[in-house]
Formats: structure tokens, sequence, C-alpha cells
């Protein structure tokens, strides 16, 4: 599987670490909601078809990006950074 | 004993004499009835958990009007896609007990099912890589011999005699000090167990249908009615899912989320050699384990891919990282070639726990998220999973392994290494 890394290209998948669900938005620090927070970190849709990630390029050049991919099938889509908030 | 199965219908030496001189048919292993409009009890998912649910729910709940429905045909999800060891070696209180409850079920499985299942108790060897390690794996071989659990310590001496093909050479990549022997571990020929349970849950009336995919839930309000499916609607008193690897597609559709992604693990089976690997065996340094096959493969596996899908094509890094431990643990496996490699899904929970509990939702059970330990814990899941369904209370067991234990702070973390540790 190759993702596309917004500053590195296309690189095998090995070079990256998957760090899960990329479609959540985070409590406001400082939030107390308990509920809101097990949501955050636990609960996940995980489906079967279009998916959000964050992966890490560990071992190029180190920064995180999102990648849109289709968890039926790995086909990959495109990637952006996460402070561009959605691609383009 | 496998109760409910006509004299004509049961295995045994005379019946096979019988057949063989008479020539007669065999009748068929289970019923293959037309869905009915309505059941006491419909368990989603026809894998080996499923199928043992059902048969624990006639054979010891007296609950028989329950379906079993199976998207796909019996043994072609994850029962038939392990690495077919069983064993009970657990180092946290629940675990221990929950899988020797499993191993115990498994020394009796074939006689209780009328089927057999091939439990080969061989022993199954963790191997220790440095004193540390030897350390821990005392420490597990206490609490196990504490809950009345067979555990013996072996030394490096011992571990050469039992296993004299490991790499014991200067230039090994992990040292062997020694390992913990559980010998009452072992392997089960897999699909014997999706057919034997599904035989003799049949034989009770349990009707087991093939080839019927749910596509959503009937609900009052809060409370699930019954499925929709794509051979129809079918109303039920309790549902249950049992579908792990598909658990969050499942959820959804009953408007819940899980603590559950889903990952996928390879396994291997080399060509058919000779009789070689006589335990089973599990490297200290890497997870990878071991064992060989009646028809003479080594069958092996390690981690997950490491990213979450529904596809049940590997990637062919593992393939490499697998074969590396392999070498490194047993270098005479460099000249053997890959005959197959397969993947299943899993569900892959924070804490490497399952659940087997209610849900939020009333009349709705849950049982799923088995990481890498699916299929060693069919007949327990299957025991304790008939028994919360049938006392709408989860079984004393499994009182750990509800939905909401992250919500309270009570993960269950056997390797105490935190949570979410497989994504690292």
């Amino acid at each position: 599987m190759l993702i596309p890394c917004p500053h590195c290209g296309e690189r095998d998948y090995r070079e990256f670490r998957y760090a899960g669900d990329a479609s959540k938005a985070r409590p406001p620090l400082g939030s107390t909601d308990i509920a809101a927070w097990h949501d955050y970190v636990f609960l996940f849709d995980n489906p079967k078809g279009g998916h959000r990630e964050y992966w890490q390029h560990v071992l190029g050049c180190r920064r995180w990006l999102v990648l849109e991919r289709d968890t039926a099938t790995n086909v990959v889509g495109r990637s952006w950074w996460p402070s561009e908030g959605s691609p383009g | 004993m496998a109760a409910g199965l006509t004299r004509a219908g049961r295995y045994s030496a005379w019946a096979l004499a019988r057949h063989a001189f008479t020539g007669s048919a065999w009748p068929r292993a289970w019923r293959s009835p037309e869905p009915k409009a309505a059941y006491d009890v419909v368990i989603i998912g026809g894998g080996g958990h499923g199928l043992a649910t059902a048969y624990y729910l006639a054979a010891r709940h007296g609950i028989s009007r329950v379906a079993v429905l199976e998207r796909s045909y019996i043994g072609s999800g994850n029962v038939g896609r392990n690495t077919t060891l069983v064993r009970s070696n657990y180092l946290i209180d629940g675990n221990t007990q929950f899988f020797e409850h499993s191993l115990k079920l498994w020394e009796g499985l074939s006689h209780e099912l009328n089927f057999n299942v091939m439990l080969s108790q061989r022993g199954q060897v963790v191997l220790g890589h440095s004193p540390v390690q030897m350390d821990v794996l005392a420490r597990k071989g206490n609490i196990m011999r504490l809950n009345g659990i067979d555990a013996e310590m072996l030394d490096r001496g011992a571990v050469k005699r039992l296993l004299p093909y490991l790499d014991y050479s200067e230039r090994a990549r992990f040292p062997i000090y020694g390992g913990l022997l559980q010998a009452r571990a072992g392997t089960v020929r897999h699909d014997a167990v999706a057919w034997g349970y599904a035989r003799a849950a049949s034989a009770l009336g349990v009707d087991i249908i093939e080839n019927c995919e749910v596509t959503g839930f009937q609900r009052d309000g809060e409370r699930i009615t019954g499925v929709h499916t794509s051979r129809g609607a079918i109303a039920a008193g309790r549902t249950a899912i049992s579908v792990a690897g598909h658990s969050s597609h499942l959820a959804r559709m009953a408007g819940l989320r899980l603590p559950v992604e889903s990952h996928i693990l390879q396994a291997f089976v080399t060509e058919p050699i000779k009789p070689f690997v006589d335990h089973v065996i599990s490297f200290g340094a890497e997870l990878f384990y071991i064992s060989q096959s009646d028809k003479g493969g080594l069958v092996f596996g390690a981690h997950i891919d490491g990213f979450n899908t529904y596809t049940q094509r590997g990637q062919f890094a593992q393939v490499q990282t697998a074969a590396e431990c392999a070498v490194a643990l047993i270098p005479a496996m460099s000249r053997l070639r890959l005959l197959r490699h397969w993947g299943g899904i899993q569900d892959m929970t924070p804490d490497g726990s399952p659940f087997i509990c209610r849900t939020p939702l009333p009349n709705l059970y849950f049982n799923g998220g088995w990481c890498y330990q699916g299929f060693k814990a069919t007949p327990a899941a299957g025991w304790c999973f008939a028994h919360t369904i049938a006392n709408d209370e989860e079984h004393p067991l499994v009182r750990h392994l509800g939905l909401d234990r992250f919500e309270r702070g009570n993960g269950h973390d056997e390797y105490g290494l935190g949570l979410w540790t497989f994504r690292q």
C-alpha cells in the first residue's frame, strides 16, 4: 500500500505509523465532560468504507497527515496536513 | 453427552462399521431450514462463538427456539482462519479463570458434541530470552498454579532437550534462557469445532440459516425486537451479536458505536514436512507462535498488520516479519517454502480484552472484541454468552468484560501496557 505524503510524495505504508480516526473533534482542553472524553478516546465509527485517518511519516519527514482510505478495499485517496482541516 | 441426536445420527465405531457394510448415506450433519417468522433468540453470526452460544442456550438453558444467522456459510469466517491454538496461561484475574474454564470445556468437547474436534494437548512452551523475562514467566506460572492450572518452568537445558531445533547458537538473535510449559495446551481442528457445534445445536432444535445477511434491526423504541435480513424479517425475543471483525458494522445498524477497530491478522502455513515441531511454541522476543498441523505444514502467526481494514488480504511486509521471526527461532525453516497465507478480520479493543455483555439497548446482547484470542475462547465464550442472554445478566466469569469499562476506568489489560498499545 502506497501512502501519498504531502511533503515526501508516495511512500510505502511501512514508513508510516497508523494513528486512528481523524474525523473526531477533541473536547475543549479543560473540559470535565467525561462522556465527551470517553467518546473522543474510545468510541469509533470503524466504518467499512470511506475513512479519514491520521498517519505519521515516522521514517520520513516525521510529519502527521490525514489520509482518506477505503477500509473495504484499502484503496488510498487524498492526503493533507491536519492544520488544513479538510482537503481543498 | 450430545443430547438430541437420534440413535441413527450418532457417530460411533458401531455406526462407522454399519455404514461401511451397508453403504448407506450418512445423514446431513445439520438441517438447512427456512427461517421462521419468530424465535426466542436470534444469534447474528454463525462462527464458532455464535454456534457455541446456540448450543449452550439449548443444552444448558432449555432455550431451543433459536436461530443462528450466517451471512455466508458455516466455517467461512475466523473460526476457520485462526492458528488453532488453545491454552490457559494468562496472568491477570478474570483471564486466568475464564480461559481455564475454556480449556476444561475443550478437554470434554469431543464427547460433549459426539464430534471429534481432534484436541491435541501437545503442550505449549513460552520462551524467555532474558533474566527479567524468566522472572515474568515464573510469576505467570505461579499465578497459574495457584489457580489450579498446570505450569512448569523450564531452564535452558530443559528447553533444549524438549525443542532441540531452536537456535541455541552464539549467533542467535535472541538467546533462549528457558521457558514456561503448559502441558495441557495444544491445538484443535478448527473446522470441526464449527461443524460439531452446528450439528449438536441443530439436533437440539436450533435453526442454522446460512446465506442470510442481517441488514438492520427491528425496534420498539429503545427495545430491539428482531432483525431485517436478506431472507426477510425475523422477530426475536432477544437478539445477540456475535460477528467479531464486523462488530462495529452491526452495532451501527442499532445506532451504537463501540470501542473497537477492525484489523487484519494474517496466518501462514508452509509446505508439509515430516513430524518436526511437536509442541506449540511462542517466541518471547516478538509476538510469534508456531505449531505443526497433522498434514505436516508448519502453521504460524504474528502481529496484526497495524491499520484498520476489512479486507482479508494482508500486506507483504507482515509476511516478511513473520518469516523473519520463524527463521530467528528455527533456522532450519529458512529452507521451507511458504505454501499459503490468509487473513482474518478481528476486533481490536483498547485494552486487548473482549466484551460479553448486555448493551444499552434492551434485549440486544454483544459478544466481540476478541483481539488475538477468539478461537481458544470459543467454548467459554459460548457458555458465558448463553448465560448472559438467558438470564439478562452477565455470567460471573465475564462481569469485568462490559462495554462501559473504559468510562469507569476499569480497562482489563493482560500485558499491563496501557490502552491502545496495538496502534504504537
